[in-house]
C-alpha cells in the first residue's frame, strides 16, 4: 500500500509545479490518503502519469481536488521564502483608476466592502502640478513602523521582505494603524461577512484568510501566490500593466507581459519611493506619471462617490 | 486632659461615616452609569468595535483620550504625596489621602479602559506570552502595573496607624467591615520599631514613585510621539503631558477637597488656607502647562509645514477650533486669571476653577488624540464616507461615562471605609501645635 500511495502523491504534486510544496505540507493527516476519508472504490479507474514517467491506474473515488495550497505552518509563514527579496514597481503613467487591482485583491482575500487593501488616490502635489492616479499597497517597508510598535509580534517582517499579520495573535490595539504613515492598514471593526466555509478555515498569515473580527488586515503581497511562484492578484489583474512584481535579488520585475531588469527600470524611468524622508524604506517603488497612456480625467468616472 | 478631649473630637470628626440619603443616591447614580456602561461593553464584545464610531482613520477615539486623562489624573498621587513630602511641604499632609485615593481610582480605570479599547480583549494574555519589549505598549503595561502597586502601598502604609484607631470602635461598623479592618491592620501595634519601619518604607516609596510617575505619563505620551503623524511627532510630548497631568490632578484634588469639606463638614481640617495654597499651586501648574502648550503649537504654527498645515488650521480656525480654544481658555488661561486674585482662591471659586481645569483637560485629551488621526499623510480616499468624521457612538459615551463614574465610585467607596484625612497625622500635628 505504501509505495503505491507515494507514487500517487508524487503525481498529484507534479501537477502543481511547485517544488517547495513538500516542505510546506505539515498536516499530520495525509490529505491524499483516500481511506482516511472513508471513500470506497467505485471500480472506475483513471490513468495517470507519475513524475517518474510511469503510467498508473487509480480508482476515481480516490481522486480528490488537490488543495489549492497546502497551508504552511505559522513558523514557516513567519520566516518567509529564503533567498528572496520581493519588490514592487508601480508605473503611474499607466494607471487610469480602473480599480481592477482593487477588485481582484478584494475578491482574492474575501474582503468586505469598504475594506480596500489597495487604494487608488487622485494625487496632486501642488496647485499647478498635474494630477495623477496613485495606487497604493502595503509598502512592505524595510524599517516598518508598524512592526516596531506591535506589542505582541502579531505583525512581523520576513526574510523575503514581506510584512504580514498573524490574525490569530493580533490583540486589536491598532497601534500599527497609528504608526503606519501610508494609511494602509484596515481594521475589522465587526465580524467579517464571509461564506461559512471561508470563515471556518484556519487562518493563514500568507493568504490572510479569513479576516477576523477585532484584528488588523492589510496587503500581504499575496505571499501565498509568491510561494507558488505566481504574481500577486493586483499585478495580473491590471489590464494596463501598471504593477510590476519581482525579486530584488534576481534584479527583475514583471507585470506578466513585460519583464524588466529592476535596476534599469528604476534608473531609466526615475523610480522613487513614497515618503522617503521618514526612513521607512519601502519595498514599493513608483515610476513618475510622465508620457502617460491615459489622461487623468479618464479615471474620474470610476472614482465612486460613496467611496471617496 | 483638654488635649486628649480634643484628640477624641478629632477622631470622631474624621472617622469614616455611613452614607446618608445623599450618599446613597450618589452611589446609586454612579452604579447606574456603570451598569449602562457594562451593557454597552457587552454589546461591544458581542458585535465588535463596530458599535463604536471609530473607523480606519480615527482608529483611536474617546477610549484612548479617556485613558490619557486617567493616567494624567493619577499622577497627582505622586505630586501631593511624594513631591510635597520630599520638599517638605507640611500643609499638604491632610490632602495626601485624597490624592492617593484619586490616584488609585484613576489608575484602575486607566487599565480597564485600555482593555475596553482592544479589538480582541480575550487575547490580553498575548501581551505576556509574546510581549515585545520594543513596543511602547509593553513599556506602558510595565510602568502602569508598577505605578498601581506603588500607589496602592502609598495609600496603605500611612493607613496603618489610622486602622489601629478604627479598630477601637468595633460597635460602629458591620462585622464584615470590622473583619476587613482587622485583616488589613490588626498586626499593627504602633510600637517604635514598626513606626520606624513604616516611616522608612513610605520614604522609599515616595522616592520610587516619582520616576515611575514621570515614566508612566511620558510613556503614555510616547504612544503618540513614536509615530510620524502631524501633531504627535513632537519631542515636547513627554514634558507637555506631565505638565498637563499635574495640572488636571491638582484640579481634581481641589474639587474633591471642596466636596469633602462641605459634605463631611471638615472645615477645621480642610481649611481656607489649604484652598489658598492649592490655588497658588494651580497657578504655577497652569502657567507651566501654558508654557508647554506654547512650545507645542507656536513653532509648528510659525513654520506651517505642508504636512502639518491642515491639522493646525483645523485646530486653530477649523472644525476643532471651538473645542481647542475652550480647552485652552477654560482649562489653562482663565484659571490663572481667577486664581491670581485672593478672592479667587476661596473655596467656592476654587471648586469652580477645579471643575474648569478638569473639564478643559478632558477636552484637551480628546484634541490630542482625534484631530491628528483625521489628518493622515495620504488623503482620505477609497473608504466609506463615514470614515471621514468621528463622533462617538452612544456605546462609546456610555462606556466613557461609566469609566468616569467608576473612578468616582472607587473614590467614594474608599472614603466610605477609610478616613479621608489621616487621623494619626492630624493628632500628631495637633499635639505638636499644642506643645
Amino acid at each position: 500500500m505504501e509505495p503505491e500511495n507515494n507514487s500517487r502523491r508524487d503525481f498529484l504534486l507534479a501537477g502543481l509545479a511547485a517544488a517547495g510544496l513538500v516542505s510546506g505540507c505539515t498536516s499530520k493527516k495525509d490529505p491524499f490518503e483516500a481511506n482516511a476519508e472513508g471513500a470506497t472504490a467505485s471500480g472506475k479507474k483513471v490513468k495517470l502519469l507519475s513524475v517518474d514517467g510511469e503510467v498508473i491506474e487509480v480508482d476515481e473515488a480516490f481522486l480528490k481536488p488537490v488543495p489549492h495550497m497546502p497551508p504552511v505552518s505559522n513558523e514557516e509563514a513567519r520566516v518567509g521564502i529564503p533567498g528572496k527579496k520581493f519588490v514592487m514597481v508601480i508605473d503611474l503613467s499607466r494607471c487610469k483608476n480602473l480599480k481592477k487591482c482593487q477588485e481582484a485583491c478584494n475578491h482574492a482575500h474575501e474582503l468586505n466592502p469598504g475594506h480596500n487593501w489597495i487604494k487608488v488616490y487622485p494625487m496632486q502635489g501642488a496647485e499647478h502640478t498635474a494630477p495623477y492616479w496613485e495606487p497604493t499597497t502595503c509598502m512592505h517597508c524595510d524599517e516598518p513602523p508598524c512592526v516596531k510598535v506591535c506589542p505582541v509580534d502579531a505583525t512581523f517582517k520576513r526574510e523575503d521582505g514581506i510584512v504580514l499579520i498573524d490574525s490569530d495573535r493580533c490583540i486589536g490595539c491598532r497601534f500599527c494603524m497609528a504608526a503606519c504613515p501610508y494609511s494602509t492598514r484596515v481594521f475589522n471593526w465587526g465580524e467579517p461577512d464571509l461564506p461559512a466555509e471561508v470563515a471556518a478555515q484556519p487562518y493563514s498569515c500568507e493568504t490572510s484568510i479569513p479576516q477576523k473580527k477585532g484584528t488588523v488586515g492589510k496587503c500581504d503581497f499575496c505571499a501565498d501566490m509568491t510561494r507558488m511562484g505566481m504574481l500577486p492578484h493586483c499585478v495580473s489583474a491590471c489590464p494596463n500593466g501598471t504593477f510590476f512584481f519581482g525579486d530584488m535579488n534576481e534584479d527583475s520585475v514583471t507585470n506578466g507581459a513585460e519583464t524588466f531588469r529592476f535596476s534599469d527600470l528604476i534608473r531609466d524611468k526615475g523610480g522613487y519611493r513614497l515618503m522617503e524622508d521618514l526612513g521607512t524604506k519601502p519595498s514599493v517603488y513608483y515610476l513618475p506619471p510622465v508620457n502617460r497612456n491615459f489622461p487623468f480625467e479618464s479615471g474620474l468616472e470610476n472614482d465612486k462617490t460613496e467611496n471617496s | 486632659m483638654e488635649n486628649s478631649i480634643k484628640g477624641e473630637q478629632i477622631i470622631q470628626d474624621l472617622l469614616p461615616r455611613k452614607f446618608k440619603t445623599g450618599g446613597k443616591i450618589w452611589v446609586g447614580v454612579l452604579s447606574a452609569f456603570c451598569l449602562v456602561g457594562v451593557y454597552a461593553y457587552y454589546r461591544q464584545l458581542r458585535y465588535g468595535l463596530i458599535v463604536t464610531n471609530m473607523r480606519d482613520y480615527v482608529s483611536w477615539g474617546i477610549y484612548i483620550s479617556n485613558f490619557v486623562f486617567f493616567v494624567a489624573i493619577s499622577l497627582v498621587g505622586s505630586l501631593i504625596t511624594a513631591i510635597f513630602r520630599l520638599v517638605g511641604v507640611k500643609w499638604g499632609a491632610p490632602l495626601t489621602r485624597i490624592a492617593e485615593m484619586i490616584a488609585v481610582g484613576a489608575i484602575i480605570f486607566a487599565s480597564i479602559i485600555i482593555i475596553v479599547d482592544m479589538g480582541s480583549p480575550e487575547r490580553f494574555y498575548n501581551l505576556f506570552l509574546y510581549g515585545r519589549i520594543q513596543s511602547p505598549i509593553i513599556w506602558d503595561v510595565i510602568v502602569i502595573t508598577t505605578y498601581f502597586f506603588i500607589s496602592l502601598l502609598l495609600l496603605y502604609y500611612p493607613l496603618l496607624p489610622d486602622l489601629k484607631i478604627l479598630l477601637r470602635f468595633k460597635e460602629k461598623y458591620s462585622p464584615a467591615l470590622y473583619k476587613f479592618y482587622s485583616f488589613l491592620g490588626s498586626f499593627w501595634k504602633g510600637d517604635h520599631k514598626q513606626y520606624l519601619l513604616s516611616k522608612k518604607a513610605i520614604q522609599v516609596l515616595c522616592v520610587a514613585i516619582i520616576p515611575v510617575a514621570f515614566t508612566i505619563h511620558t510613556v503614555t505620551s510616547w504612544l503618540f510621539a513614536t509615530t510620524y503623524r502631524p501633531g504627535w511627532d513632537s519631542t515636547n510630548f513627554g514634558a507637555y503631558f506631565i505638565a498637563g497631568a499635574f495640572l488636571v490632578g491638582a484640579g481634581s484634588v481641589v474639587v474633591a477637597m471642596y466636596i469633602f469639606r462641605t459634605w463631611y463638614r471638615m472645615d477645621k481640617y480642610i481649611t481656607v488656607d489649604h484652598f489658598d495654597k492649592m490655588g497658588r499651586v494651580l497657578v504655577l501648574l497652569s502657567l507651566l502647562y501654558l508654557y508647554f502648550n506654547v512650545n507645542e503649537f507656536l513653532t509648528p504654527f510659525f513654520k506651517m509645514k505642508e504636512s502639518e498645515a491642515s491639522y493646525l488650521n483645523d485646530l486653530f480656525t477649523g472644525s476643532f477650533a471651538p473645542m481647542f480654544w475652550f480647552a485652552i481658555f477654560t482649562g489653562i488661561i482663565l484659571p490663572v486669571i481667577i486664581l491670581l486674585f485672593k478672592q479667587g482662591r476661596r473655596p467656592l471659586p476654587m471648586f469652580i476653577v477645579g471643575i474648569m481645569v478638569v473639564v478643559g483637560a478632558w477636552f484637551k485629551r480628546y484634541l490630542i488624540v482625534t484631530p491628528t488621526l483625521l489628518h493622515p499623510f495620504m488623503p482620505m480616499h477609497d473608504v466609506p464616507a463615514a470614515y471621514h468624521h468621528y463622533f462617538p457612538s452612544w456605546e462609546e459615551w456610555a462606556i466613557a461615562m461609566a469609566s468616569l463614574a467608576g473612578t468616582m465610585l472607587i473614590i467614594t467607596l474608599l472614603c466610605r471605609i477609610f478616613p479621608v484625612i489621616p487621623i494619626q497625622e492630624t493628632l500628631d500635628e495637633n499635639h505638636e501645635t499644642v506643645k
